[in-house]
């Protein structure tokens, strides 16, 4: 896959630009809109729960909405599908206005983390259900269904009541009911939170697939953030029922453009300074826990600007010895605790009485002992273009 | 221990006693070969005998069961329609109101249930000629009137535990919302529909106030048939139709018990998976 990544520091990170992302699925890329959202808004009694959300996502996308509990993310959703009448703006899918179209008359099928399997239908009745209230022919209906069956590898099933079946048989089902209506887009919301950690890494591979072999585009809205980078070419971080920041997981995550995005999105140590002086290579910030530190030119950030300085927890190597070149920082601390995860050790190190650094270390040789223990001194260092200059 | 469970038992078994002793004694009387209540003669299915004799009383009772049907039969179709609306307008001025007023009929005095009936019909007559006189018909408009309130917060009930998204996931497939109702929806509240009917049956069947104020000449309800009999001394024939009731609807609540619990199982929406 082959995604022109928003290069941080071009000044458009913060919101929602019209910029199609080319998606290489499926072929049918298309650099027109495929689902436009313009200006939306929904208030439930007057409390805003989305607000002027503008949006544009290309045919054969997987797109990711990621959001804590309450952030809108569902109601956007829930409005794409039909369920919820837009306070203000409006969604185009294909270039129709769906404004003022039922559930039931859009070319949208979504996916509820619930699943909503009918209980009193069969496996085979549950997916032929929507193709039956379009009055295809029975013949056809069969095809369609044992094709689609097949595809989620639910083939053999097809008599079996919703009760006979395991949670992510029935995330099958509900996937298969979907896609056999072949929407054009497919709405799925939290569609792996209801199984378990094993089961929800395989069936993201799964997912990730039939949108390839299909072609559908995916919209998936999720409060998992590992989910949303694993699966989508595209993100959006939703905060407040606005979007906060939107780009390619890789973007989204190495350049975090504010602070919420950067403690939502995996662990971030942070440190807040002020911007002493600029050169051309760097800048050096004066941070009130660590020190003066040097770190990327940032456009905007100026001489005197107050800014927060991050690095990621992986970013941050840990040793006995100092390392020290012109654009490493590294600083005296002692482990006060580490967690030991097999693949990896999370070390928590104080450089003093009131701040604490992550590290996350792949353990990547093996050992019989740990190397490092608690309580013992230890440099902490990171190269200059691990740092991120966050303005608030 | 073992005295705490003995108390446990006693209380248990003046429990059961209390309810069901006299029902035990009824049946029991039914084949008693005397005139005399209290007097136990010997076995006997004379009375038995003497009951499919009493044209009154079978008659009386076959106009029972048909109003009983009808009405239930209306009253669940009325009833479901009621909750139904009640639970998908969503949130509407005086809502609340409206709940209140359906299920106001099930604490209404039946006396008083039964004279505002009669007083309706009796305008009714004079106003536009309807009904020409009071018999089987009023009986089953007051019984579907009063039945249909329980039926309405039955389904009521079970509509607040459907999962609300099954319905919204039938019109995402492109289901209208009529097909919806009656793809989706009526299956799972079916069970409270069942249930429903036969509690509008019972109703019906056992009612004696309601239909004594609205019944005609010639339209003497079961209930009113034994009523009248037992002013004029108890008769032994009416324990042996009592008997003959009790083992029906036993029968009936057992059978219903049973699809019920079966109806269930195979609907409930995530259980345990099958490995």
């Amino acid at each position: 896959m082959t995604i022109p990544v928003n290069k941080s520091g071009d000044g458009t990170q913060d919101q929602a630009g019209p910029e199609p992302v080319r998606a290489s699925n499926g072929g049918n890329a298309n650099t027109e809109p495929f689902v436009r959202i313009e200006n939306l808004s929904k208030q439930f009694d007057g409390v805003t729960v989305v607000d002027g959300v503008d949006l544009d996502i290309s045919q054969g996308e997987l797109f990711a909405i990621l959001g804590g509990s309450g952030c809108g993310k569902t109601t956007l959703l829930r409005m794409l599908a039909g369920f919820e009448t837009p306070s203000a703006g409006r969604i185009l899918i294909d270039g129709i206005d769906m404004s003022g179209l039922a559930p039931y008359q859009r070319p949208v099928n979504m996916m509820v983390q619930s699943y909503a399997v009918f209980p009193h239908m069969t496996v085979e009745n549950n997916v032929a259900y929507g193709l039956r209230k379009e009055g295809i022919d029975k013949a056809r209906i069969g095809e369609q269904v044992a094709q689609i069956l097949s595809l989620v590898q639910l083939s053999g099933y097809e008599k079996r009541k919703p009760h006979q079946l395991s949670g992510g048989q029935l995330q099958r089902v509900a996937l298969a009911r979907a896609l056999v209506k072949k929407p054009k887009v497919l709405l799925l919301d939290e569609p792996l939170a209801a199984l378990d950690k094993k089961l929800r890494q395989r069936t993201q591979f799964e997912l990730m697939n039939i949108q390839h072999e299909l072609g559908i585009t995916f919209v998936v809205v999720t409060h998992d953030q590992e989910e949303a980078m694993n699966l989508a070419t595209r993100i959006a971080v939703m905060d407040e029922g606005k979007f906060v920041q939107m780009g390619t997981p890789t973007h989204v995550y190495e350049s975090p453009s504010n602070r919420f995005v950067a403690d939502f999105f995996g662990t971030m140590n942070m440190f807040e300074g002020n911007v002493t002086a600029i050169t051309n290579q760097y800048l050096l910030i004066d941070t009130v826990d660590i020190g003066v530190i040097k770190a990327p030119p940032t456009p905007g950030v100026h001489a005197g600007s107050k800014v927060w300085l991050a690095v990621r927890p992986e970013k941050i190597a840990i040793s006995k010895e100092p390392i020290s070149s012109e654009f490493t920082t590294s600083i005296k601390g002692v482990v006060t605790d580490l967690g030991y995860y097999g693949n990896r050790t999370i070390y928590r190190v104080a450089t003093n009485t009131s701040n604490v650094i992550e590290i996350s270390a792949q353990n990547q040789f093996r050992a019989s002992v740990p190397t490092l223990d608690s309580s013992d001194e230890v440099f902490i260092s990171w190269e200059l273009t691990n740092s991120i200059v966050l303005k608030e | 221990m073992r005295q705490r469970s003995t108390f446990l038992f006693t209380t248990l078994a003046f429990g059961y006693a209390f309810l069901y002793l006299p029902i035990v004694i009824l049946m029991v009387y039914s084949f008693n070969d005397s005139r005399i209540q209290s007097v136990w003669n010997g076995f006997s299915l004379r009375w038995y005998s003497a009951l499919l004799n009493n044209a009154q009383v079978i008659d009386a009772a076959l106009l029972s069961l048909q109003i009983a049907l009808i009405s239930a039969t209306i009253a669940t179709i009325l009833g479901t329609l009621a909750g139904l609306s009640l639970t998908h307008m969503g949130r509407f001025k005086g809502r609340l109101l409206f709940t209140g007023l359906i299920a106001a009929p099930l604490i209404m005095p039946e006396v008083i249930t039964g004279l505002s009936l009669l007083l309706v019909f009796v305008s009714t007559e004079q106003l536009i000629g309807w009904p020409e006189s009071r018999g089987t018909l009023t009986i089953i408009f007051a019984h579907i009137t009063f039945s249909m309130a329980f039926v309405a917060v039955i389904v009521q009930s079970r509509l607040s535990t459907v999962d609300k998204s099954l319905e919204e996931a039938a019109m995402d497939l492109g289901g209208r919302p009529f097909r919806v109702a009656i793809d989706v929806t009526l299956p799972l509240i079916a069970p409270a529909m069942v249930s429903g009917w036969l509690l509008a049956f019972t109703l019906s069947l056992d009612d004696l106030v309601i239909a004594s104020f609205v019944s005609g000449p010639g339209s003497s309800t079961l209930p009113m048939v034994i009523f009248s009999k037992v002013k004029l001394g108890v008769a032994p024939d009416v324990n042996a139709l009592a008997t003959l009731v009790i083992t029906l609807v036993g029968i009936g609540v057992v059978i219903a018990g049973f699809v019920m619990h079966r109806m269930e199982k195979s609907r409930r929406p995530h259980p345990q998976a099958i490995p």
